[in-house]
């Protein structure tokens, strides 16, 4: 392998590494700020256990979040210094805004909190998990501003051999950067959701803590089910949008080859990129791509045969990864929707308990599949567009990325598993008394 | 005009990241000599345990502000020093995670194996940071193209080796003066002992390195060209000796203030001198990358200056007020409290 595909892999790696620990921060934090807040209205004590109950699986999750998002801050320049020396006049500052904006007071406000439940009144502790919960979400918006510039660049000039900043407000109000927002957000609110309905369920089919367990199932649900709702909507408009800015990651989407109008959707198909088909095509919805894409039965799709085989991403890989996703969508809206109808007794269904135990590993694959849709997907641009990933590596030796990835699978691979061993771990111990 | 703003700037974000981390990674480098229990080490981790991560994002903007101001440097700079980089960031993931670890599980195994990465994870990047800016002062092997073409090894010269050794020394001195500010009794005795041989120690490498400094360096042109910047060094040599003096009165938060002092002072010194440069180049100076030929567009640097303007003093203000609020001393009532590390 060579230091592009070499370099390819180990942002991937290290992207969807960080990807395992950050959904879980933004909607746990959330929901541990509302389980403290309804402690303070209501002066009930287990709100309050379940906050250091949730906070604290929340910080052992935090931890790994922290500690591998500063590498992914400094790989565009150490394994995409072209990129960087090309784009870095919009992409650099907006990641240097998110610093600014969000980790400080992230990371500042952590420490604050965990320190301070017997230093300061219950309104002001509550406040600072909540400022932790607004900067993370914070940092999201501006991290996926920047990604979303680079799905589709807005706002800049080609000028001194690079692409420099002309429209500042375009680029905040880019579209796409709005709709890839909305939707990781939502997508990372379900897995929290359901995060906590599986430790919950596991612990109401031990009968441990029954009351406990049946409130914080309950906001989790609720919650779970608003947001796996709205995680439908925000997908249609994000393919809608994709349909019009990137024609080629929309036709991989759907293995679809052939342009033409009134496209129908199959239900079941096998790609076959080698000879430009499908193997297998079948249960046709008739028009239903045209209306997905465009929402319109007659609109015309574009499709893979139009872009030559070097400008395609590679088709089987996302259209099994958008399958799966939009698969999961729809099987998350029925889990959470039963969770949230049953939440007044919700232990006597123990069979769906002891699913939703296991169900807590589907908005994780969801959302890993998701991430490869937009960014393989993108494939071989790495500003669609604008620049060709190829063009974007840096100059090193071989030597080195191997080494560093080799680095990077260990070292993660085992922080990782000691991480996932401990929230295992404080999840079935349960809340302290 | 914008480019030396952000020049100084990016002087000034380093200067406090290596200020506040400073103490971090220092205390964490001298636990085995600190802590003699068990007690003890969990005394410096709850020392520090509020603070690091926050301390830490000043490397994130740091290295984030290189990007937005200065793309060409930040993609030189990282591009060339791979390896140390990717050390660097390695090590300070070991260290972040052994706080959270640590407490986990409880067996003394367990919690060694966690105090060693913490020990390599806080020693480590002093070091390679200390190598890196010494190796940047002296001038990296860069083509006009901004290719790097030496190796990791080659960082190891004599002066890189001599700032190393000082960043160690510097920030092992403000961790053992943090760790008196926060404790009392034995500990704190321990703690001021050290610091003591390590101000010693300091004043040697600071003194050795500044010679070198004058032989291997072209920073000193500056100081010829603006007499006035002798102000920098001289409050730097100023802060050390206030750092000894409030030591001897046993006036830690004080002596530990005049550190913080000695270590800003002593990265605006180099910075001072680097000017214009960024990234000097070794082989050729009309290959070196500028605060002018790797800067943004104007439009981009005055945007990202309203924004430094706005968010950096609020991000002081509230940070020195978490240090104020959480200012007292690492008890053992502290230790007893649910949450601590
Ligand atoms: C701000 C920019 C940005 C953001 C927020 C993300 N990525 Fe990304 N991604 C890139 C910027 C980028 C990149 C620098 O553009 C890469 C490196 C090489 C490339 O082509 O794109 C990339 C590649 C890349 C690849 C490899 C694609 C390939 O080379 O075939 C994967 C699987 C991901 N990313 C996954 C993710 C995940 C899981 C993310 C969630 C955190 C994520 N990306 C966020
Ligand atoms: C590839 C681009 C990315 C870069 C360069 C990046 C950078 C970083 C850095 C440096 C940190 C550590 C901050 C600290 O110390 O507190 C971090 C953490 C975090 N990042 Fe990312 N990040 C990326 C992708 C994303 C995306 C796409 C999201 C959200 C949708 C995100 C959300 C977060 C959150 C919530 C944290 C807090 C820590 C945690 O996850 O537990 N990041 N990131
Ligand atoms: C219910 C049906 C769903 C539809 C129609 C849908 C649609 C889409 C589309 C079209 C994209 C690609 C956007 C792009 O290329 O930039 C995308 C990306 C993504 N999806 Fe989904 N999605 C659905 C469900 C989910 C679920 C349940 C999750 C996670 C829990 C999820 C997580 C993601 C993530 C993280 C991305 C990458 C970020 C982005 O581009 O927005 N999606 N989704």
């Amino acid at each position: 392998m060579d230091v592009l595909m070499l370099s390819r892999l180990q942002f991937a790696v290290a992207t969807m590494f960080h990807f395992l620990f950050v959904p879980l921060t933004l909607g746990l934090s959330i929901l541990t700020a509302i389980y403290e807040t309804m402690y303070v209205r209501t002066s009930d004590p287990d709100y309050k256990r379940a906050a250091k109950f949730w906070g604290k699986l929340f910080l052992i999750n935090f931890a790994l979040g922290v500690v591998t998002g500063i590498t992914l801050e400094f790989q565009f320049g150490t394994n995409w210094s072209r990129y960087s020396k090309y784009v870095g006049d919009i992409f650099g500052s907006l990641l240097a805004i998110e610093a600014t904006l969000a980790f400080y007071m992230e990371s500042t406000f952590i420490g604050v909190w965990l320190f301070t439940w017997d230093k300061v009144r219950p309104g002001m502790h509550a406040f600072f998990i909540w400022l932790v919960a607004i900067a993370s979400n914070i940092s999201a918006l501006w991290i996926l501003i920047a990604n979303g510039w680079m799905q589709h660049p807005v706002g800049y000039v080609m000028r001194n051999g690079r692409a420099e900043l002309d429209d500042f407000m375009a680029v905040v109000t880019n579209k796409f950067a709005a709709l890839e927002f909305l939707h990781t957000v939502s997508g990372a609110y379900i897995l929290a959701g359901f995060f906590v309905m599986g430790v919950s369920a596991y612990h109401l089919l031990r009968k441990n803590e029954t009351g406990f367990f049946k409130k914080s199932f309950s906001v989790a649900a609720s919650f779970a089910l608003i947001f796996a709702l709205l995680e439908a909507f925000t997908g249609d408009a994000s393919g809608v949008e994709v349909a019009h800015t990137q024609p080629a990651k929309l036709a991989a989407m759907e293995s679809h080859w052939e342009t033409g109008s009134h496209v129908p959707m199959y239900l079941f198909a096998i790609p076959d990129p080698a000879n430009e088909k499908n193997s297998v095509e079948t249960l046709p919805v008739p028009d239903l791509l045209s209306l997905l894409a465009f929402h319109d039965p007659s609109a015309e799709v574009k499709g893979l045969k139009d872009f030559s085989a070097a400008d395609r991403p590679p088709v089987t890989l996302i259209f099994l990864s958008f399958r799966i996703m939009v698969g999961l969508g729809t099987l998350l809206v029925f889990l959470a929707a039963f969770g949230w109808l049953k939440r007044k007794d919700i232990e006597r269904y123990p069979g769906y308990l002891r699913l939703m135990m296991y169900a807590i590993a589907l908005p994780y694959l969801a959302i890993e599949t998701g991430w490869v849709v937009a960014e393989v997907g993108r494939q071989p641009w790495i500003v669609y567009g604008v620049m060709k990933t190829a063009d974007a590596v840096s100059i090193l030796a071989t030597s080195q990325v191997a080494v560093s990835l080799a680095a990077f699978v260990a070292l993660y691979s085992f922080l990782g598993a000691i991480d996932f061993y401990l929230l295992a771990k404080y999840a079935r111990k349960g809340p302290i008394h | 005009m914008l480019e030396t703003i952000w020049f100084i700037l990016w002087g000034v974000l380093w200067a406090v990241y290596f200020m506040l981390d400073g103490f971090d990674l220092g205390l964490g480098s001298l636990m085995p000599a600190l802590a003699k229990d068990e007690k003890e080490r969990r005394i410096i981790y709850n020392a520090m345990g509020p603070f690091w991560d926050g301390n830490e994002v000043w490397l994130i903007t740091a290295g984030g502000a290189t990007f937005a101001a200065f793309p060409v440097a930040y993609a030189v700079m990282f591009n060339g020093l791979y390896s140390a980089l990717l050390l660097l960031l390695f090590a300070l993931i070991l260290r972040g995670v052994s706080f959270e670890f640590r407490g986990k599980i409880d067996s003394p195994g367990w919690r060694s194996l966690w105090d060693a990465c913490l020990v390599i994870g806080s020693f480590l990047p002093a070091l390679l940071l200390g190598v890196a800016f010494a190796n940047i002062f002296q001038g990296l092997p860069i083509d006009n193209e901004g290719v790097y073409h030496g190796t990791f090894f080659g960082l190891l010269n004599l002066y890189g080796i001599a700032g190393g050794v000082l960043f160690v020394v510097m920030f092992m001195l403000h961790g053992a003066l943090w760790l008196a500010v926060k404790t009392e009794g034995v500990l704190q005795g321990r703690a001021s002992r050290f610091a003591s041989r390590l101000w010693a120690a300091l004043l040697v490498t600071a003194v050795l390195f500044l010679v070198l400094s004058f032989l291997a360096t072209r920073l000193f042109d500056n100081y010829l060209k603006m007499p006035l910047l002798w102000i920098i060094p001289a409050a730097a040599v100023a802060a050390l000796i206030l750092t000894r003096a409030f030591m001897l009165r046993g006036a830690y938060g004080k002596a530990w203030m005049s550190s913080a002092a000695t270590i800003l002072f002593i990265t605006f010194f180099s910075v001072a001198g680097l000017y214009p440069d960024l990234l000097p180049s070794s082989l050729d100076p009309g290959y070196s990358v500028t605060a002018f030929n790797a800067a943004s567009s104007q439009l981009t640097l005055k945007i990202m200056l309203g924004v430094a303007l706005v968010m950096v003093p609020i991000v002081i203000a509230y940070q020195t007020w978490v240090y104020v609020f959480l200012r007292g001393k690492v008890t053992e009532k502290d230790l007893a409290y649910e949450e601590a590390y």
